[in-house]
């Protein structure tokens, strides 16, 4: 009988793929839940026993995209025959469109702060990594125990500190203050996730380049940057997500202009009844763009979180 | 191509002495080589003519401009480094043409081209230029290394034991064709090595470094054949010199306490007897380990000796080299 270390037998494969996949269904079965429940009537989100076989329909994301009122006779003479699927859809509730909803607009908002918090930070914590990582900074130890230690409470501890300074400054309910703070938190963790990566990427490269006859900044922007890639693209993944979820700060401080999706979605139940379809709309929809930017970046995602681990 | 002058270069890494006042001029075209064990300064010296390092004394002049303020781009030099040399990242071609594109250098497309086609025929790599650069083997990825080094025409190569991690067949190939890029292109080389056939094959003048200071510099056979202490004497010569009291073959001039024999300098069939301990056929030479009054001591003879372990062979000493206690030459 053959037998190799490193080889897994038959039947640790089997049982693996088992496991995998049982703890797969047991996380994905919520998600498809929500994105089930945006294609259901709301009758049939609110069903006991719970349906799983129901005829979709697009009433969920049409109430989470507009505003509607109950019409009345003249109201539906009015507007005259619906001249969209949408219209037709809220006709048949006895509602007419008014207008768009919010959503639209706190889905950019939440874009726009999310990746724009995590593109500074990418800047910000890139340089800040490589400062540490290469040259003599006085005090490093220091300085870098001091930056993780604002990771050390819970960011909302200082909830109210930064509500005053974010008055004062008039930064309350602005793009730029919710990308401030995001970045302000997510700093710590990638100038240390970010300095791991880069340690790990030999000076010879760069000291190689200086000679080849780039200056430090072409010798960083050329070598070090592209080898850093993994790292950078899995710190940014980790940035994102916590700027793309966070909700207390959120609802501390934004309410209209800057207001994001997270504490949108949950005012959307208020609108018109409990309205889950919607609620299970916008969340699906809220998901797309950290899945797609995971998606995008999962090759690196994976090699990143493992890089390091082994020590060479 | 162009002279490097060191003048008095001294370096320290916090209370580690590097370098301590190193004078040496390497002249246009020459092959120098540094000797020396690990710790002699060698590297700190080419990373110091290479501006990778700021001397904390003295001047470096690189083809008559005292190069103090400029940065590793501005010297114009080409470097090759032990190891980690290729960017990961690149294909074997982008390895190459990286130092032609730089800002410095800006060479057009076509002269690109043909200047990495040259130098990957020498290095007999041309088969491997689209291959992304990690998928080499460590010999090929050292020939590129070389290749990023010559594709240039830089003032002076440095090379930091670049052959080191080769093997013995392609140690020797490359050898030869460094020997003929300096030899027929009039380049000027740095060269450090541990190792004595380097040396000896390569160099047109070897320095000798001890504990941060040039201790002797000259052709490899004024090193070899005329060594000014005990420690330059031991850096050349495979089976090493053998060192023994001064006095052990009858007199010894003034103040010599220690006569140094290479082993081809021991005249086997005459004088005094000693005892063959050991007997190693190499094939092309035999080398007999010998005890001579207590004393052990290594020499050459011809092939096929007849000799074997056991056996009593006299032996006398011929163009003996005398230290004092310090280790400085006396004859």
């Amino acid at each position: 009988m053959s037998f190799s270390v490193t080889e897994p037998s038959q039947r640790t494969k089997w049982f693996a793929g088992i496991l995998v996949i049982g703890y797969a269904i047991i996380t994905l079965v919520p998600l498809l839940w929500i994105i089930a429940t945006g294609f259901k009537s709301p009758t049939d989100s609110i069903a006991y026993p719970p349906v799983v076989v129901f005829e979709p329909t697009l009433e969920g994301y049409v109430n989470l995209f507009t505003d509607r009122t109950r019409a009345t006779e003249q109201m539906l003479e009015e507007a005259g025959p619906p001249t969209t699927w949408y219209e037709e859809i809220a006709r048949e509730r006895g509602t007419v469109i008014t207008g768009q909803s919010r959503f639209g607009q706190r889905f950019m908002n939440s874009v726009i702060i999310g990746f724009g918090s995590t593109a500074l930070c990418m800047i910000l914590g890139t340089a800040a990594a490589y400062a540490f990582s290469r040259f003599r900074v006085p005090l490093k130890d220091d300085l870098l125990f001091f930056i993780l230690s604002t990771r050390m409470m819970p960011p909302i501890a200082v909830a109210i500190p930064i509500f005053l300074m974010f008055r004062n400054l008039g930064l309350n309910d602005t793009h730029l203050g919710m990308i401030l703070l995001y970045t302000a938190v997510n700093l710590s963790l990638s100038v240390w996730l970010l300095k791991g990566f880069i340690d790990e990427i030999p000076v010879e490269y760069e000291e190689a380049a200086l000679i080849d006859g780039y200056t430090r900044f072409q010798a960083f922007y050329k070598v070090v940057l592209p080898q850093a890639a993994t790292g950078i693209a899995s710190t940014a993944i980790f940035c994102l997500i916590f700027a793309w979820n966070e909700y207390a700060f959120a609802v501390l401080l934004t309410s209209g202009t800057a207001q994001t999706a997270p504490p949108f979605i949950p005012t959307i139940i208020g609108t018109s009844g409990k309205d889950w379809p919607a609620v299970a709309a916008g969340a699906t929809i809220f998901l797309v763009p950290v899945m797609v930017f995971t998606i995008l970046l999962r090759k690196h995602l994976l090699r990143g979180i493992t890089f390091g681990a082994v020590r060479k | 191509m162009a002279e490097v002058i060191l003048s008095d270069v001294a370096k320290s890494f916090g209370s580690n002495v590097a370098l301590n006042g190193v004078t040496l001029t390497i002249p246009d075209g020459s092959f120098v080589v540094l000797l020396g064990p690990t710790g002699a300064g060698k590297t700190t010296t080419l990373r110091l003519v290479s501006g990778l390092e700021t001397a904390d004394r003295g001047r470096i002049q690189i083809g008559g401009r005292d190069v103090a303020n400029l940065t590793p781009a501005q010297r114009d030099v080409a470097m090759v480094f032990q190891q980690y040399s290729l960017y990961p990242h690149l294909t074997v071609r982008q390895n190459l043409e990286f130092p032609l594109k730089s800002p410095i250098l800006r060479t057009p497309r076509a002269e690109i081209d043909r200047k990495v086609g040259e130098v990957a025929e020498i290095l007999q790599i041309s088969h491997k230029l689209d291959n992304k650069s990690t998928a080499l083997s460590g010999g090929e990825m050292q020939r590129v290394s070389i290749g990023r080094a010559l594709v240039r025409n830089p003032s002076v190569y440095l090379m930091d034991e670049p052959l080191s991690s080769l093997d013995a067949k392609l140690r020797s190939d490359l050898r030869i064709e460094l020997k003929s890029i300096q030899a027929n292109f009039g380049a000027t080389l740095l060269y450090v090595t541990h190792d004595q056939i380097e040396a000896m094959t390569m160099a047109t003048h070897v320095g000798v470094l001890d504990k941060g200071r040039l201790v002797q510099f000259g052709s490899p056979r004024e090193i070899y054949e005329n060594p000014v202490s005990v420690y330059a004497a031991s850096r050349l010569g495979q089976p090493r010199i053998n060192f023994l009291p001064a006095d052990l073959f009858g007199a010894a001039p003034a103040g010599a306490t220690h006569i140094g024999l290479r082993p081809e300098h021991i005249v086997q069939g005459e004088g005094q007897d000693s005892f063959v301990q050991r007997v190693e056929h190499l094939g092309d030479q035999t080398r007999l380990h010998l005890s001579f009054r207590d004393h052990d001591l290594i020499t050459v003879t011809e092939a096929h000796t007849t000799l074997k372990g056991g056996d009593i062979v006299k032996i006398r000493p011929e163009k003996p080299y005398f230290f004092d206690a310090t280790g400085a030459r006396v004859t």
